[in-house]
């Protein structure tokens, strides 16, 4: 499902990566400039990963048959029972 | 014809006798519709079993009855298993019921047995085939119906997990004439979509009935042929579906499929927080560790440097120096102190300290004379005095010990 979006990477291969960084510094012998690079890395990783996180928009859609029996997006309101929700 | 009569209780236990003796009527299928249905307080079910031409008095006792998976009520067609016997007190045979199903499902089971059977063999059911969910969908497609609490169990679910949260409902019918129909479109329908990252198809739990949408082979196969991975949510724990085994993961219940697809927003920001901080220690730590190495390796530089090679050269070369100094002013004391000593000696043995105390030096031809025998009569020798000297003639010459008188 890995798809390639104007920032490059999704969220999953982006905290993926991140482990994968975290796990290099912590456990390869790096050279400093390698660490350094790869902290770089870590970094912005970790700020895109915030970033998808925050730019999700809350849409909750059904899809209805148009005049045309085309299915067409609109929103979706539950209906309210009476009960604990 | 007295002699032969029998009681009725001696008649009904001979008839007893013969009916539970026959093999046949010890373990029986009976079909037909109940009636007179009584849920005695005892716990046993007394009813009755008809067609549309006879009828039979049944009994279940509430050991077997309580292993019963349907209601029993009147009208309902059923199979029932069970023995035939009789109830001497009354005077009826009965059929005595171990298992009860509903009439018609029979043909259900077999076909659900089936069809499991083959889609397992071909390999549907497999574990390599299962596909890993996203940690983050983008969009939820879900197939259920748009009315009823299993849509708005998922949207409960998602929404406290992760309030943004980005759900596509497809509206399905989810039992009867065409469900399985709606399902396959619905999940064709993701497919075609770029945007969709996970499908739940779901619905509450039910009959098998009313969950054989969820059974049918097209269902099976559209759930395999997807490339979107899928959750199924159908039942309620304990039945299985084929949808189920076909899925990528099995929920429990519509709620349990949300909470399967939908990453809690406050874990992953901690996951991001904590990776955060893991990297920032790490890279600290390391460069920590640097540091000392770097000291303890200039350090041992320094211990080895040229300078400090010559600073201890130096230092040698002043010792050197001072010992030169030393042991060259202590032999010039001591020679110094030599010389003192021999002048002293010198100064004693001076004639000219002799001549001072009222000796005089007797020369004869520049050689001091210390004997009589060294001159004659006549001989002329200078005397020397400490203020000058006298020349004289030897007049007489005689032996005489000085220092004896």
């Amino acid at each position: 499902m890995a798809r390639v979006k104007k920032d490059g990477l999704t969220f999953e291969e982006a905290i993926k990566r991140l482990e994968e960084i975290v796990y290099e510094i912590e456990d390869k012998d790096l050279s400093l400039e390698d660490t350094i690079v790869k902290f770089k890395e870590g970094m912005e990783l970790a700020n895109l990963c915030n970033k998808k996180l925050d730019e999700a928009e809350r849409k909750i859609n059904v899809l209805l048959k148009g005049e045309k029996q085309e299915l067409v997006e609109d929103n979706f309101t539950v209906e309210v029972e009476n009960d604990a929700f | 014809m007295n002699n032969n009569a029998l009681t009725v209780t001696e008649l009904n236990l001979y008839i007893k006798d013969i009916i539970e003796n026959n093999i046949q009527l010890s373990n029986i299928i009976v079909k037909g519709e109940i009636s007179n249905f009584k849920h005695h307080s005892s716990g046993h079910m007394y009813f009755t079993l008809k067609d549309n031409d006879s009828k039979i008095k049944c009994v279940m006792f509430k050991g077997y009855n309580s292993y019963l998976k349907i209601k029993l009520e009147d009208g309902m067609k059923v199979l029932a298993r069970g023995y035939v016997s009789v109830y001497e007190r009354d005077g009826v045979y009965q059929l005595y019921c171990t298992d009860i199903k509903k009439d018609g499902l029979g043909d259900l089971y077999l076909a659900y047995e089936e069809l499991k059977k083959k889609l397992e063999q071909e390999g549907l059911f497999d574990e390599k085939h299962k596909k890993k969910l996203p940690l983050l969908p983008r969009r939820i497609g879900v197939a259920t119906s748009s009315t009823g609490a299993v849509i708005r169990d998922i949207i409960n679910v998602a929404s406290r997990r992760f309030y943004n949260v980005n759900i596509l409902l497809y509206p399905v019918k989810v039992q009867g004439e065409g469900a399985a129909e709606t399902i396959v479109e619905a999940i064709e329908y993701f497919n075609d979509r770029d945007d969709i990252d996970v499908i739940i198809i779901g619905r509450g739990g039910g009959s098998i009935e009313e969950l054989w949408a969820f059974n049918e082979e097209i269902v099976a196969r559209a759930i395999y042929k997807s490339k979107i991975p899928i959750v199924s949510a159908v039942g309620h724990e304990t039945d299985f579906t084929i949808a189920d085994f076909v899925a990528d993961i099995r929920a429990s219940t519509p709620s349990h499929a949300a909470e399967i697809v939908v990453p809690s927003y406050s874990e992953l920001l901690y996951k991001i927080t904590s990776l955060k901080t893991n990297l920032y220690n790490s890279v600290n730590n390391r460069i920590k560790r640097d540091k000392i190495l770097i000291e303890n390796l200039s350090s041992k530089i320094k211990l080895n440097s040229p300078q400090n090679k010559i600073n201890v050269h130096y230092q040698y070369l002043d010792n050197l120096r001072d010992k030169l100094i030393n042991s060259t002013n202590n032999t010039l004391i001591k020679k110094k102190h030599n010389l003192m000593l021999t002048v002293q000696k010198l100064d004693g043995l001076s004639p000219l300290k002799s001549i001072s105390r009222g000796f005089a030096a007797v020369v004869k031809n520049e050689k001091l004379i210390k004997s009589i025998e060294q001159v004659e009569k006549n001989d002329i020798i200078e005397v020397y005095f400490e203020d000058g000297k006298l020349d004289c003639i030897i007049k007489e010459k005689s032996e005489v010990k000085i220092w004896q008188e």
